[in-house]
């Protein structure tokens, strides 16, 4: 059996406990909701969310495209501004003086007070929610970014300059690759709220995506329709968290590497 | 006229600042000739590593004047290759990519420096390893990996600080043996760093030892054993003479 085969086998072997756990739990509240008779519109039952899934599934792929978007997009916004700023504030004390706590002010704005303002100011279309997530993910790569930078291996700086490097050569070849693993720990963080970002931003008003939908389910008293969104979304999010964490091990291969020492030799 | 020598340092006095300063060099003078093996025993925390890194550039001295080849090497890097005694390969270069570090950051276009590096592959026992990680490399590989990016630096002088520190008995004998002939078939010049008496007179041509902090050199030992040396030669008579010598002065000074 290779050792893939094993691994995958561990993996289902070790999933199993929660989904037995998940089953009973949807069965227990099945029953409950028949045996009470509790009005859907209250719980409504698994079996009821089903239906309402069924039912709403034409209209679902056009609203997780538009939060999707919004989501991917906030993350790049997040990205890019978090990576340079975090290599402002590696590169001086004074720069870190300076903007840490307008950094940390920046993320104690409620979401809930940003969010109607936003789409004043920018009106129903996706911007206001790419900015959103863009607020809410850029912090945590500004933190974990800056960290790998402070935090690179001084012994190896030195060792690069003993070779001849100057400051961008260190740069390039010590410091950035020092800190990629700090920047998809960040990354990861951002990834997980992105999602949850864009739908705070469409509850308070849009023209498409999933908080529209959850916000009209709502209106309509249709709370198996708030269920089956909720679904949706957990599921999104952790796509999403699967597909950073992918590109992280693309991107850091030696970290999963085989970890078995070669016999060969000493 | 009398040649340059390739390492030349003289009344070099290095004080850390604290707290508290701690006086580490005081006076250290030592010349190696061109292509010749030498090395630098003392008692731990004698300075042994803080002269190298005077002469890798690293550390600047309070007083006195390293040269390198003629040149000034005070606060100049990148005169001499220098390996200092963790391996520090770096994690996300596979093998091939770290053994050319040195070259590369020397202005080697990478692609020549691939090309060399893949050639000494097999004399440094890496042969087929090309492509692995650094954490997938046993100890002893690793160590050899990171002299061949030390060999690898286009410098005449190479400066390497016990560079088999962290092996077992057995794996640092057969180490030794392997660098004799390495550096026998280079021809640069080498200082070594190490507190192994036997490995200072197996591999030297001259023995330095230093005091204890703040450290000088006490004594030079020319090591007359003909080359090359085998493990056995460690039991001959003249070898056992020459490692009293060593001794002797290593207590005298303590």
């Amino acid at each position: 059996m290779t050792h893939a085969g094993r691994a995958l086998r561990g993996r289902a072997g070790e999933a199993l406990p929660a989904l037995a756990f998940l089953l009973t739990v949807l069965v227990v509240w099945e029953v409950t909701v028949r045996a009470l008779d509790v009005a859907p519109y209250l719980v409504p039952a698994p079996s009821r969310v089903w239906d309402a899934f069924l039912e709403t599934r034409g209209v679902l792929p056009g609203h997780i495209r538009t939060t999707m978007t919004e989501a991917l997009a906030g993350l790049f916004i997040a990205c890019a501004s978090g990576v340079g700023i975090a290599g402002l504030l590696a590169a001086s004390v004074p720069s870190r003086r300076a903007l840490y706590p307008l950094l940390v002010i920046s993320q104690n704005i409620p979401m809930v007070v940003l969010a109607p303002l936003l789409a004043v100011w920018f009106g129903f279309g996706i911007m206001p929610k790419v900015l959103i997530v863009a607020l809410i993910g850029f912090f945590p790569i500004v933190v974990s970014t800056t960290d790998g930078l402070l935090r690179a291996d001084r012994d190896l700086v030195e060792l690069a300059r003993s070779l001849g490097a100057g400051r961008w050569q260190v740069l390039r070849t010590i410091l950035i690759p020092s800190a990629v693993p700090a920047f998809f720990a960040g990354l990861q963080i951002s990834a997980a709220y992105a999602v949850l970002g864009a739908v705070i931003g469409e509850w308070v008003g849009a023209s498409s995506g999933l908080g529209l939908f959850i916000a009209r389910s709502q209106r309509a008293f249709r709370v198996d329709q708030v269920f089956v969104a909720v679904i949706v979304i957990a599921a999104v999010s952790i796509a999403l968290f699967a597909a950073v964490h992918l590109l992280a091990r693309l991107a850091m291969p030696w970290q999963h590497a085989g970890r078995e020492r070669t016999e060969r030799g000493v | 006229m009398q040649e340059t020598p390739a390492i030349d340092v003289r009344g070099v006095s290095l004080t850390y600042v604290g707290p508290p300063p701690v006086a580490a060099l005081t006076g250290a003078s030592l010349q190696v000739e061109r292509g010749q093996f030498a090395s630098l025993v003392g008692p731990s925390g004698c300075g042994k590593s803080t002269l190298l890194r005077v002469l890798a550039g690293l550390a600047r001295p309070d007083e006195g004047w390293a040269d390198l080849q003629g040149q000034d090497a005070v606060g100049v890097t990148a005169l001499a290759a220098y390996m200092p005694q963790r391996d520090l390969l770096l994690p996300w270069r596979r093998a091939l990519g770290n053994a050319v570090l040195g070259a590369e950051l020397a202005g080697v276009p990478r692609a020549d420096a691939e090309v060399q590096a893949r050639g000494l592959m097999a004399r440094f026992g890496l042969e087929g390893f090309e492509r692995a990680w650094p954490g997938q490399l046993s100890g002893g590989m690793r160590q050899r990996l990171a002299l061949l990016r030390t060999f690898l630096a286009p410098r005449e002088v190479l400066l390497l600080d016990e560079p088999f520190g962290a092996l077992d008995a057995l794996t640092r004998r057969e180490m030794q043996e392997w660098l004799q002939e390495v550096w026998r078939q280079d021809g640069r010049t080498v200082l070594l760093v190490t507190h192994d008496i036997d490995e200072a007179i197996t591999l030297s041509d001259t023995v330095f030892v230093m005091s204890g902090r703040p450290g000088r050199i006490v004594r030079r030992v020319d090591v007359d054993l003909p080359r090359p040396r085998a493990a056995l030669d460690s039991t001959s008579v003249r070898f056992s003479e020459l490692k009293a010598e060593v001794l002797e002065a290593l207590t005298a000074v303590r």
